[in-house]
């Protein structure tokens, strides 16, 4: 299909489509790109108030930083989360979204969810950098981990990329996908602690199915993300050998699938679209 | 001889599904997506096309030939044979495709640049050649959601033709834009062409096609009839659609209409012997019979013929009201002739329309469009450019004449 001197000259194609993405959003509105920063901080103020000030929640303490702070503790995970949850919907959606240029060029079609992601990414890491300088303001010294979150970043991204190359031609092929998400990444953000701290799952009482309910929920790779973007930038320390582990096995694992759905699937694209 | 494209036993096949299952219920409760029936569009078809040459397409609707231009641009992969093409490949299958309507006339240069495979730096050199060819310098500012649809294309155009391709493929888009840049377009497919590039192009135009194609390859039912010097292609092909087509195929799809009071019941070409026939010369001396029925008494009626070429174009309508004539009030059956004292049509195969309107012009009682074909064979004046023969004649006047 694509061969690599073709990818490497699509790269021009990848910063023009790039471009599209991010000068599209948010024109014609007057606050235009802090639009991208105030919907993850409307999002940090409601939970605040319904699972911190309503329904107690404590935020961890950081170790070793002794941080204490439900917003910054939340901010952690959501931003990371947000990737994730955008980068799947939007990427199910890239495809159908450009069918009309899909039916009458050819160029290489995987480059239309490489700049869907590349272009959140460059979102993602203004809000890293805001909460960074959050962080900083309450004395967590996140300086020293920024290198190792961006090796995060590029993990979590390339994870991402996998699934929505998946998702973006089944969406193609089955329309339901789209809708089906929606559904999906509800469940999938409830079961990641995103609002919630692990040990709150941790301490629950399952009786004696508590081993296969924390199985099950060690399984989910974004425990394992978030947790690793927590350390860094919560409690100050270095994500564990495991969670590196599981985070590099599941993005290479999701970015084979994704390439080999993507390559199944393309040479029927513009009839199907 | 280099060839530019080599096609070797391609086939490509569609699934034509009875009912659509894009929702994954249906598809787990069938478990497969729909049933359908296979089209082979286009079928073990051979072809090498030259580099350089300018190579046509023609066929008729669902023949296969966008199937195949779209195979040659690589947005469709064929499911067998193969298809060779050396250098860079730009198609022009529909303009604009890719224009992004929130952002400016030179973001989408940009863009669509990018997408059909230019470099910035390419771009760059080439953005004040692309603004000036699209005629849109005051325009270029502006987000393309506020271009009228005829600058969208003309854009697009500009665009898509500035490649630089070594292999042009070209959809029926050869008409856009008014006249100034339809010249515009012309002169730029003269230069490609003259600098050596290989052009394809699917057209239903056979006039144009006869004229600027080097090659011509008829398609009929997704296999190759026929490949081989234009005016014979073209000739076999409108002959063959002419005999198969039995009454003439009506374009734009309501071939008769009319409230009845009187019918049109044929109109013929009659020689100068009186005879119908099918045939004549241009220069001939003919008349265009109209026959009709009038059911009943009607009372100022207007009668009209319209001479059309195959490719639809109208050529000429006269009818008796705008002559002068007043015809009295008619009942039963007759007809009228407009006589023809030299036939200026030029060479080629035409239809006939026939029509009975009332004296207004708005209500017809039968309209019968392009109904009736027949053929005009060389004459005199012999002449073959154009549409009609003015019937003129030539003087040559020497201006140094040495007087003694």
């Amino acid at each position: 299909m694509t061969t690599l001197s073709e990818l490497a000259s699509s790269r021009e194609l990848l910063s023009n489509l790039m471009a599209r993405e991010l000068k599209g959003k948010y024109k014609r509105s007057t606050l235009g790109w802090l639009w991208s920063l105030l919907n993850p901080l409307a999002t940090m103020a409601i939970f605040t108030v319904v699972f911190r000030l309503f329904l107690r929640i404590d935020p961890p303490v950081g170790s070793p930083s002794g941080l204490t702070n439900f917003a910054l503790f939340l901010l952690c995970g959501l931003l990371p989360w947000n990737l994730l949850a955008a980068g799947m919907v939007e990427g199910a959606g890239s495809l159908v979204a450009n069918a009309a240029v899909i039916k009458k060029v050819w160029f290489p079609r995987e480059t239309i969810v490489l700049a869907n992601v590349a272009a959140l990414n460059v979102t993602f890491l203004i809000e890293l950098a805001v909460l960074s300088v959050a962080l900083l303001v309450v004395g967590n010294m996140v300086l020293p981990w920024l290198p190792v979150v961006l090796v995060l970043v590029a993990l979590l991204s390339l994870f991402v990329l996998g699934l929505a190359l998946a998702l973006s031609v089944l969406n193609v092929y089955f329309r339901d996908v789209q809708y089906l998400l929606g559904i999906v990444m509800q469940l999938w953000f409830y079961a990641t602690p995103i609002i919630y701290p692990v040990s709150l799952v941790e301490s629950a009482d399952f009786g004696r199915w508590e081993r296969v309910v924390l199985t099950i929920y060690n399984l989910n790779p974004m425990v394992h993300f978030i947790g690793a973007f927590r350390d860094c930038f919560y409690n100050l320390r270095f994500p564990s050998a495991s969670a590196w582990a599981v985070m590099v096995g599941v993005t290479a694992v999701s970015l084979a699938i994704g390439a080999f759905t993507f390559r199944k699937f393309t040479p029927r694209l513009a009839e199907e679209l | 001889m280099n060839s530019a494209v080599v096609l070797d036993n391609v086939s490509k096949r569609y699934r034509l599904y009875h009912e659509r299952n894009d929702s994954l219920k249906s598809s787990f409760l069938n478990f497969r997506r729909g049933r359908y029936e296979e089209h082979w569009a286009v079928r073990d078809l051979s072809l090498e096309i030259p580099t350089g040459s300018t190579f046509g397409i023609i066929g008729e609707n669902g023949s296969g030939k966008s199937t195949l231009l779209k195979c040659m641009a690589r947005i469709l992969t064929p499911d067998a044979g193969t298809i060779q093409i050396t250098g860079k490949v730009s198609a022009l299958l529909e303009l604009g495709a890719g224009f992004s309507p929130e952002l400016t006339g030179r973001d989408n240069v940009y863009l669509n640049g990018a997408i059909l495979g230019l470099p910035r730096q390419v771009l760059d050199t080439k953005l004040d050649e692309i603004v000036a060819f699209s005629g849109l310098e005051n325009f270029i500012d502006i987000p393309v959601k506020n271009y009228s649809s005829g600058m969208f294309v003309r854009l697009g155009f500009a665009v898509a033709i500035n490649v630089d391709p070594d292999v042009l493929l070209v959809d029926e888009v050869l008409a856009v834009g008014d006249e100034e840049f339809q010249r515009r377009c012309e002169q730029k497919f003269a230069d490609l062409r003259a600098s050596g590039r290989t052009i394809v192009i699917v057209s239903h135009a056979m006039g144009t096609m006869r004229n600027i194609c080097d090659q011509l390859a008829w398609l009929n039912q997704g296999r190759l009839r026929e490949v081989g010097e234009p005016g014979n292609v073209v000739d076999d092909y409108v002959e063959e659609v002419h005999a198969a087509a039995g009454p003439p195929p009506d374009p734009e799809g309501g071939a008769r209409w009319g409230s009845g009071e009187i019918i049109v019941d044929a109109v013929e070409l009659v020689g100068a012997d009186g005879a119908p026939r099918e045939t004549t010369r241009t220069g001939d001396s003919v008349r265009l019979r109209l026959h009709y029925t009038a059911h009943k008494r009607v009372e100022r009626p207007v009668f009209g013929v319209g001479v059309h070429r195959l490719d639809g174009i109208h050529i000429t309508g006269p009818n008796t009201k705008q002559a002068g004539i007043e015809l009295d009030a008619i009942e039963g059956s007759g007809h009228v002739d407009l006589v023809l004292d030299r036939l200026l049509l030029l060479p080629g195969t035409y239809d006939l329309s026939a029509a009975a309107y009332d004296w207004t012009l708005q209500h017809a009682y039968d309209h019968r469009h392009r109904f009736q074909r027949f053929e005009v064979e060389r004459g005199q004046p012999a002449e073959e450019h154009g549409l009609v023969s003015l019937g003129g004649h030539w003087e040559q006047m020497t201006e140094n004449v040495s007087r003694l």
